[in-house]
């Protein structure tokens, strides 16, 4: 099972000053999957995507990525090894324009020496263009990052996320704060996204995780509470007692 | 802001062109009208070398968000290096003509060289330590602090305690760099006679060339896919890391860049007021060179420059009326400049010029050391 999952967590806990935020949590994800992770507040989402970054190194149990070990890695190798990562809040380069938050996303060079003398390649500019055009960020590629909306700043954080190419992509709560139709939008960038990457999607929205239609999984308390379709898991009563029916 | 004109070769041609005109002018015969005294010359070299510092400090403070209070201790180690050199310079001219051994170490009874001194008796070997030594310290002292993502005001304690305990070391005379004294009665530099007009007339135009090269070398670097870089890790080193970056190795580089430069700064500084003591690595000097920066502005190229020429002109003018309130109207400026003018000079040139485009105002929050 191990090795030909994209991602395996067997096992994993973490407790932080008494709090056991993950409590041997299990989860694999095959090659090309996009799962939708749903729980309470507390759940341990956030958590579990920073284990699987290397921002928080689990007490116990295993993390492997196509049979590499993550637990041993700092954020930087993750990144590189092909983790990309969307946090809850949007985190651009606000001092930046939305053209140059891009190129600094795309993979490739990371060291200073290089970056010092990198000039833009077409190669580059025409990455960029096609993540301006999937992400409709276009009409703003010359605009300081700290200028658009939310909503634009979600979606740049994503195309720096596809900028990346990472195999696996994270998304914690991709649609907090956006529009109905944004929220619908975001939906379908994901769909469209999946059809290449793997996707892990942290996300409240029920409606969004409905549209998503893909494998759920609900976490409480740190560990699995339940896992399958969108239909099977809302009709889990022990869901419904713990998230859904609040 | 960086992607804009670079105000800051114009800085540097400014710069450079008034320190020539002001060499020129002091090589007139006295009688003339625009003679220019010698100590006009001295000064105007000094200011120019502080201004070298100024910048050192703005690559990190303002365009990485390290807030150094340490970097007069690189440019002081530069300066040591050139004192090193001038020393040997003296040859037998000193107190004691001794062949071998500068002044200090014959009165502390030494007899021979220290090994470290050795190699000093060549200009080229000098001014190659000048930039080496703060390099290699800042190198060391960032691998460790960056690396352990020491940041914000920890960091800044730690810079304070790195000058300050160089400035202990300096003091002890075993140490082997005059002690208490410093170095000092410097005669010649590469043969030239220090006290020669003309020969201040030429340090003054090296300094300026130095300082504009530095500038023009910096708005490369911050112009550069890695300026960016910086600038990201500034305002979002976290983000940087899930990218795939190393904010470590990215801070590292602009910091011993800076180190390198606050270093050459040191060594012009010390020809052209012909002393060096552990005074400099006091830590009020380093924190001095900050509020050069705040006053110019940080996060442009020419606002330190602009700050150090400026409150070194006030200074000198202060210390000779009033000098005991000096280090009040210090303090003094600083808080006005941090209360009312964030951006520094150069921000209130931006604030009258600013256009109809609400461009993000780059706020306080940007600031955070």
């Amino acid at each position: 099972m191990s090795r030909s999952a994209l991602l395996y967590l067997d096992g994993v806990s973490v407790t932080f000053d008494g709090f056991r935020a993950l409590n041997a949590l299990s989860l694999v994800l095959a090659p090309g999957e996009m799962r939708a992770i749903i729980g309470p507040n507390g759940a341990g989402k956030t958590t579990m995507m920073d284990v699987i970054t290397g921002k928080t190194r689990p007490d116990t149990g295993d993390v492997l990525f196509r049979g590499t070990d993550l637990t041993r890695l700092d954020e930087p190798a993750i990144a590189r090894l092909g983790i990309g990562r969307k946090f809850q809040k949007p985190t651009v380069f606000e001092q930046l324009t939305v053209h140059d938050n891009l190129l600094l996303s795309l993979k490739g060079r990371r060291r200073p020496f290089a970056m010092l003398f990198a000039r833009l390649t077409s190669a580059e500019s025409g990455r960029i263009e096609s993540i301006l055009a999937t992400t409709r960020l276009a009409p703003h590629a010359g605009r300081l990052a700290g200028a658009l909306s939310h909503g634009q700043k979600q979606w740049l954080e994503i195309g720096m996320l596809l900028g990346q190419d990472p195999e696996l992509l994270l998304v914690d709560e991709p649609v907090a704060g956006m529009t109905d139709a944004e929220t619908m939008q975001t939906a379908d960038l994901l769909r469209d996204i999946n059809r290449t990457h793997s996707v892990v999607v942290v996300e409240h929205d029920m409606e969004f995780v409905r549209a998503l239609n893909v494998k759920v999984t609900v976490l409480h308390e740190g560990s699995v509470l339940a896992e399958g379709s969108v239909e099977q898991v809302s009709a889990n009563s022990r869901v419904v007692e713990v998230y859904l029916g609040r | 802001m960086i992607r804009r004109r670079p105000a800051s070769d114009w800085a540097a041609a400014v710069v450079l062109a008034a320190a020539c005109v002001l060499a020129l002018l002091s090589l007139l015969p006295e009688a003339r009208l625009l003679h220019v005294p010698a100590y006009i010359v001295g000064l105007a070299g000094k200011y120019l070398s502080y201004a070298i510092l100024a910048l050192a400090v703005d690559l990190v403070w303002g365009f990485a968000g390290i807030l150094t209070l340490g970097h007069a201790a690189f440019f002081a180690l530069g300066g040591y290096a050139m004192g090193m050199y001038l020393m040997r310079e003296i040859g037998t001219r000193g107190v004691y003509a001794n062949p071998d051994l500068p002044d200090f170490m014959v009165f502390l009874s030494w007899t021979h060289l220290p090994w470290y001194w050795y190699g000093f008796s060549h200009l080229a070997f000098a001014l190659l330590m000048a930039v080496l030594v703060p390099g290699v310290l800042a190198a060391a002292f960032g691998f460790l602090a960056f690396r352990s993502r020491v940041s914000g005001v920890y960091l800044s304690i730690i810079t304070q305690a790195l000058t300050y305990a160089l400035l202990l070391a300096f003091f002890r005379n075993d140490m082997g760099f005059g002690g208490n004294n410093g170095l000092t009665d410097f005669k010649d530099i590469a043969g030239a006679d220090l006290h020669q007009p003309a020969t201040r007339a030429a340090l003054l135009a090296i300094t300026a060339l130095v300082l504009a090269l530095c500038l023009v070398v910096s708005r490369m670097i911050l112009r550069s896919r890695y300026g960016d870089l910086l600038v990201a890790v500034r305002d979002a080193e976290n983000r940087t890391r899930f990218i795939g970056y190393r904010p470590e190795h990215i801070k590292l580089m602009i910091w011993v860049f800076s180190a390198v430069i606050a270093g050459l700064g040191g060594a012009l500084y010390v020809i052209q007021v012909g002393i060096i003591n552990p005074g400099e690595f006091s830590p009020g000097n380093s924190i001095e060179a900050v509020i050069w920066v705040a006053v110019g502005g940080r996060g442009t190229l020419w606002g330190p420059v602009l700050g150090a020429l400026l409150v070194n002109f006030g200074k000198t003018i202060f210390t000779g009326v009033l000098p005991e309130l000096w280090l009040y109207a210090l303090g003094a400026l600083f808080i006005l400049t941090t209360l009312f003018l964030p951006r520094g000079l150069v921000g209130l040139r931006r604030r009258v010029r600013r256009d109809a485009t609400p461009a993000l105002e780059p706020g306080d929050g940007e600031v955070t050391p």
